[in-house]
C-alpha cells in the first residue's frame, strides 16, 4: 500500500541553524568522558580517584552541558518540536535501539551483577565523600548519574520551555528534589549516623517504608528517625490524600518524584512515543492497579505477619515481597521504566507500573479539585496534545469534543497545554462539581 | 432505512456522519479520494515539519468508523445522477443515495498568473499538495511565498523549518489587513521579520519565470524586481470545490448554493463545509464559510436539522484562532480591520508579541476581542457578548477570561489601567483572580461551563 504523508527528507541531516560547532565540541567532550569512565572498570585510575573522577564525570558532564546549551539559539521562543518525527534517535531506529540496550544494560550490571561496576565507583568517592564522609558504592554511583541527567537534561528543558513559566517552575522543582532530597539530604543523614531517608518518595512506590521492620527500626531510633517513622505514615495516608485533592497527581509525579523528574529531563526527547491507542489504555488499567494491589497484598502480608509473629506467613510474605522486589521494584522501574525510555516513551513505568500513581490516579479521577479544561470550541483537532502526551492520553478526543480531560493517567506536565496552537487547553483547580466528564 | 451518502471526508462531512450516526440507523456512506481516513487537515503543516506523523493527524483510530457503522469509500466521485439518486465513480462503479450530502472543500486560488502551473509552483490545502510541497521543496534554498493570508504564513513557518530561505510577497500595505486591525497586524509583520522571512509588503505577483526544464526560476514582482527561487507558495485564499456537480442540475455559483438549512435546489441534495454558498437573504449577501469550525458546525448542524428539529443554521457568536509562528491569535465576536463606528481599547506588552483588544460600541457595550499571544476562556468571551455586558463590567473581572497556564504573567491590570487613564472619570478596579475561581465566584449558579462544540 503507498503511504500517506512524506517520508523521512534525506537532506534532513541536522538543523542548519543549531549552534552546531559548540554542539559537536559539547558531544565530543561527552564522548571522551564517558570513554574514561568505561576504561576506569578496568580499575585503571584506582589509585587516582579525583583524576578519575574529573576526566570522566568532570568532562562528561561539562561536555552534555555545553550540547545542551547550544540549542539555546536554536530558534525563538516557543514550542521546539521541528524535525522530531525524522530523527532517528527519536523514532525508534536503530540508534535508538542502541540506548535502549545500553540503559538496559546498565540496570542488568547494576541490579544483578554490581562487580562489574566496583572499579567505577571510584570515580564517585572524591564527591561520596564531600557528602556521606565514605567511600562510593554502587548505588551512590547510581544516584549521582540520576541526578547528573535529571540536571542537565534540566537545563536542557529550561532552555526548550523559557517561554512557559509553568514549565521552568516544573523543571526547576524536579532538579531540586532530585539534587537535594535525592542526593544530598540522604547523603548528609549518613554522615551524621542518621538512617539514610528520602523525605519525597513515599509507601507504596518506597513500598518498604511501611514494611513493619523498617517502621521498627525507625520508631526505635533517634529522635530524627521517629519523625521519618512519622513522616511515612502521615505523608502516605493524610498528606498525599490532600495535596491530590486539591492540585491533581502532579503535586507529586511531574513536580517532585525523582522518576518524573528523570522522565520529565533525560526522557523528554522520547515523550511522543507513548502509545495512544484504546488497547493500551487497557492494558495501562488493569496493569497498574494489579501492581497497586500487589503492593497492598504484600505489605498487608507483612503486617499480619509480624502480627502473628511469624508463626502462620512466615516465608510466603517475605517471598513475596522479594518477588515484588525482583519483579516490580528491579525489572520494571528501571530496566523496563528507563531502559525503554527510547522505545517506548519516558513514562513507560509511570503509566503501567507505579503503584504510587495508581493511588494518586485513583484520588485524581473521583475526588480531585485538578481537571484539564477544553476552551470551548477552539480545538482544531490537531493532535499536537495527543502525540506529546507522555502518558499516551489521546487529549485530543476530549479537546475536540469541547470535554475536560478527567484522567487518572495525567500527571499534569502541561505539554499538552504548551503545544496546543490554539490556546485551548489549560491545567486548573477548581471545585470537584464543575468538572465535565 | 435510508441511505446517506456523503461527498468529502474533510471535518464538514465526517462530523456529520458522526452526528447522524448519533441520530439514527440509516446507512452511512463517506466517499473520500484524498485518503483513506480522516485526518486533520490543520495539522499538514505539523507534518511537514516533522512535529506529527500522518496517523497522529487522524482523529480517530481505524477501528472507529467500522464500529460506527460508518462505510469509508476511498474513490473519486466523477458525476452526480441527480435523476436516478446514482454516483457515478472513478472506479467505475455506481453508489445510489437517498439523502446526498456534499462536503467537497476547497481548492487553493489560482489567478491566471503566467507560469502558476510550472513544476514547483503550488497551494497547500490538500495532502496531495502535502506531498507534491515535499517533492517540490527537496534540497532547495529558495522559495517565494504570494498571498498573505494564514496558508501563506503557515507554508513560510514551514519552509524556514528546512531552512529554506523564505520571501512573501504579500499585496497589502500589511499583513492581513483586511481582517486584522493595524496593530495586530504591525505587530506580525514584525513577528514574521524576526523569524527571518523576507516580507515584502505592497507587492504583487507578475509571472512565475520557468527555467529550461519547466521548472521555476524566479519571480517578478509588479515592481520588476526578480527574485530567483526555485519553489513558489500560491496562498492566495481558496475557492469551493464544486467541480463534482458539473452537469448535475445542482445549482452553483462561488459553492453549492444552500439555503440556511443546507437545502441545495434539488430535493434530498445539502451541501456543508467549504463548498456551501449560502445564497442571500434579507439581512444577509451570499457568502462562504471556509473555516475549520464552521465546516465542523455545519456537519453537526446538518444532522441536527436532518434527523431532529429542523432548526436554521445559526453561526452564533463568531470565534476563529491561528497562530503566526509562536505568536497565538484567538478572536472572538466582532473584531473588523476597521473600526467604522466602533471604538477599541487596546494595550500591547512592550515585548511586542502580546495584545487585547476590546472592541466596544457607542454604548461601551462590549462587541469583540482580539488577543495575540494571550489565550482568553471562549465561553466567557462569547457570554460577555451575548449578554451586552458593557467595558466597565468586563473590565472588572477581566481575570475569569483569563485562559493562559497557571504562573503566566497576568496582564488584566495594564488594560484596566490604560482603560482608567482614558476615562478618568470611570476609573474602574480590577477584581482580583483569576480563570475559574473568579469565574465561580461572579456566577455562582452556573454549574459547569458547558461546551458541546
Amino acid at each position: 500500500m503507498k503511504t500517506v504523508g512524506i517520508q523521512i527528507p534525506e537532506h534532513l541531516t541536522g538543523r542548519a541553524w543549531v549552534d552546531q560547532p559548540l554542539r559537536k565540541t559539547g558531544l565530543a567532550l561527552f564522548g571522551i568522558g564517558l570513554l574514561v569512565f568505561v576504561v576506569g572498570a578496568t580499575g585503571a585510575f584506582h589509585s587516582v580517584p579525583a583524576l578519575y573522577s574529573i576526566l570522566s564525570l568532570g568532562l562528561g558532564s561539562a561536555g552534555a552541558l555545553l550540547a545542551v546549551l547550544a540549542g539555546r539559539k536554536a530558534r525563538h521562543p516557543g514550542i521546539d518540536h521541528d524535525g522530531i518525527m525524522f530523527s532517528p534517535l527519536k523514532n525508534r531506529k536503530t540508534i535508538a535501539w542502541v540506548i535502549g540496550v545500553v540503559f538496559t544494560g546498565f540496570y542488568v550490571l547494576l541490579y544483578w551483577f554490581p562487580d562489574t561496576l566496583a572499579h567505577m565507583t571510584v570515580a564517585f568517592d572524591p564527591l561520596s565523600r564531600a557528602i556521606r564522609g565514605k567511600a562510593a558504592d554502587r548505588w551512590f554511583l547510581y544516584g549521582t548519574l540520576y541526578t547528573l541527567a535529571v540536571l542537565i537534561m534540566g537545563v536542557r528543558m529550561l532552555i526548550k520551555y523559557r517561554h512557559s513559566r509553568y514549565q521552568t517552575l516544573r523543571t526547576i522543582s524536579v532538579m531540586f528534589f532530585q539534587a537535594v532530597f535525592a542526593l544530598l539530604l540522604p547523603g548528609l543523614l549518613q554522615l551524621f549516623n542518621q538512617p539514610e531517608f528520602y523525605f519525597h518518595y513515599f509507601w507504596p512506590l518506597k513500598y518498604d517504608y511501611l514494611f513493619p521492620s523498617k517502621l521498627s527500626t525507625l520508631f526505635n531510633g533517634t529522635a530524627l528517625a521517629v519523625f521519618m517513622g512519622f513522616w511515612a505514615i502521615v505523608i502516605a495516608f493524610i498528606g498525599v490524600p490532600i495535596l491530590t485533592y486539591f492540585y491533581g497527581k502532579r503535586w507529586y509525579c511531574s513536580w517532585v518524584c525523582g522518576c518524573g523528574g528523570l522522565a520529565e529531563t533525560l526522557g523528554d526527547p522520547w515523550r511522543q512515543l507513548s502509545d495512544k491507542s484504546l488497547s493500551a489504555w487497557r492494558v495501562e488499567r488493569w496493569m497498574i492497579h494489579g501492581v497497586l494491589l500487589f503492593a497492598v497484598v504484600m505489605t498487608g502480608l507483612l503486617w499480619l505477619n509480624s502480627a502473628w509473629e511469624g508463626a502462620v506467613l512466615g516465608s510466603l510474605s517475605y517471598g513475596f515481597s522479594r518477588t515484588y522486589g525482583f519483579l516490580i521494584g528491579a525489572m520494571f522501574a528501571g530496566v523496563i521504566g528507563v531502559g525503554f525510555y527510547p522505545l517506548m516513551g519516558s513514562r513507560v513505568w509511570c503509566r503501567f507500573g507505579c503503584p504510587q500513581a495508581a493511588i494518586l490516579g485513583i484520588i485524581q479521577r473521583y475526588f480531585s479539585r485538578f481537571r484539564i479544561t477544553t476552551n470551548g470550541g477552539q480545538c482544531i483537532s490537531c493532535g499536537n496534545c495527543s502525540t506529546y502526551c507522555e502518558m499516551g492520553i489521546d487529549v485530543r478526543a476530549y479537546a475536540q469534543r469541547g470535554d475536560d480531560i478527567v484522567r487518572a493517567s495525567c500527571v499534569g506536565c502541561g505539554v499538552c497545554s504548551a503545544v496546543c496552537p490554539r490556546g485551548v487547553l489549560n491545567l486548573e483547580n477548581g471545585p470537584v462539581s464543575t468538572r465535565l466528564k | 432505512m435510508k441511505n446517506v451518502v456523503i461527498i468529502g471526508n474533510g471535518v464538514a462531512g465526517i462530523t456529520a456522519a458522526r452526528h447522524i450516526r448519533k441520530r439514527s440507523d440509516d446507512r452511512i456512506t463517506v466517499i473520500g479520494s484524498e485518503t483513506r481516513h480522516f485526518f486533520s487537515r490543520t495539522a499538514l503543516m505539523y507534518i511537514y515539519m516533522g512535529h506529527m506523523t500522518y496517523e497522529q493527524t487522524k482523529p480517530y483510530e481505524d477501528w472507529f468508523w467500522k464500529k460506527n457503522r460508518i462505510d469509508l469509500v476511498h474513490d473519486h466521485v466523477m458525476h452526480i445522477d441527480t435523476g436516478e439518486k446514482k454516483l457515478h465513480l472513478a472506479s467505475d462503479g455506481t453508489l445510489s443515495y437517498d439523502s446526498l450530502i456534499i462536503a467537497t472543500g476547497s481548492l487553493p486560488n489560482k489567478f491566471g498568473w503566467s507560469g502558476q502551473d510550472l513544476r514547483g509552483v503550488q497551494g497547500l490545502y490538500s495532502m496531495q499538495d502535502l506531498e507534491a510541497m515535499e517533492r517540490n521543496t527537496a534540497g532547495i534554498d529558495r522559495a517565494v511565498i504570494v498571498g498573505g493570508g494564514l496558508i501563506g504564513i503557515e507554508m513560510a513557518e514551514m519552509l524556514r523549518s528546512r531552512g529554506i530561505d523564505v520571501t512573501f510577497l504579500v499585496r497589502e500595505e500589511s499583513y492581513w489587513n483586511n481582517i486584522l486591525p493595524p496593530e495586530e497586524s504591525a505587530m506580525v509583520n514584525r513577528h514574521i521579520r524576526d523569524h527571518g522571512i523576507h516580507l515584502r509588503l505592497s507587492t504583487e505577483l507578475d509571472a512565475i519565470l520557468p527555467d529550461d526544464n519547466g521548472g521555476v526560476r524566479a519571480v517578478r514582482t509588479g515592481g520588476g524586481d526578480e527574485l530567483s527561487c526555485q519553489f513558489v507558495g500560491l496562498t492566495a485564499g481558496v475557492h469551493p470545490n464544486i467541480a463534482v456537480c458539473r452537469g448535475s442540475g445542482i445549482a452553483t455559483e462561488r459553492g453549492v448554493l444552500v439555503n440556511s438549512f443546507f437545502e441545495a435546489n434539488l430535493r434530498d441534495v445539502y451541501a456543508i463545509g467549504d463548498c456551501a454558498e449560502f445564497v442571500a437573504t434579507d439581512g444577509e449577501k451570499s457568502h462562504v464559510e471556509q473555516l475549520w469550525y464552521t465546516a465542523r458546525m455545519h456537519g453537526e448542524a446538518l444532522a441536527a436539522i436532518l434527523y431532529g428539529e429542523r432548526k436554521a443554521y445559526d453561526r452564533g457568536i463568531l470565534f476563529n484562532s491561528a497562530k503566526f509562528l509562536d505568536i497565538e491569535y484567538q478572536t472572538y465576536g466582532e473584531v473588523p480591520a476597521k473600526l467604522e463606528g466602533l471604538q477599541s481599547l487596546y494595550w500591547e506588552h512592550p515585548g511586542g508579541t502580546r495584545a487585547i483588544r476590546i472592541v466596544y460600541d457607542e454604548g461601551s457595550v462590549v462587541r469583540g476581542f482580539n488577543l495575540m499571544g494571550i489565550r482568553y476562556r471562549h465561553r466567557v468571551c462569547e457570554q460577555w457578548i451575548t449578554e451586552e455586558r458593557t467595558v466597565p463590567h468586563v473590565l472588572r473581572q477581566l481575570g475569569a477570561s483569563n485562559f493562559d497556564p497557571e504562573f503566566s504573567r497576568q496582564f488584566e491590570r495594564e488594560l484596566v489601567a490604560s482603560w482608567n487613564a482614558q476615562h478618568p472619570e470611570q476609573a474602574l478596579h480590577l477584581r482580583r483572580g483569576r480563570g475559574l475561581r473568579l469565574r465561580r465566584a461572579l456566577s455562582p449558579k452556573r454549574s459547569s461551563e458547558g461546551a458541546s462544540a
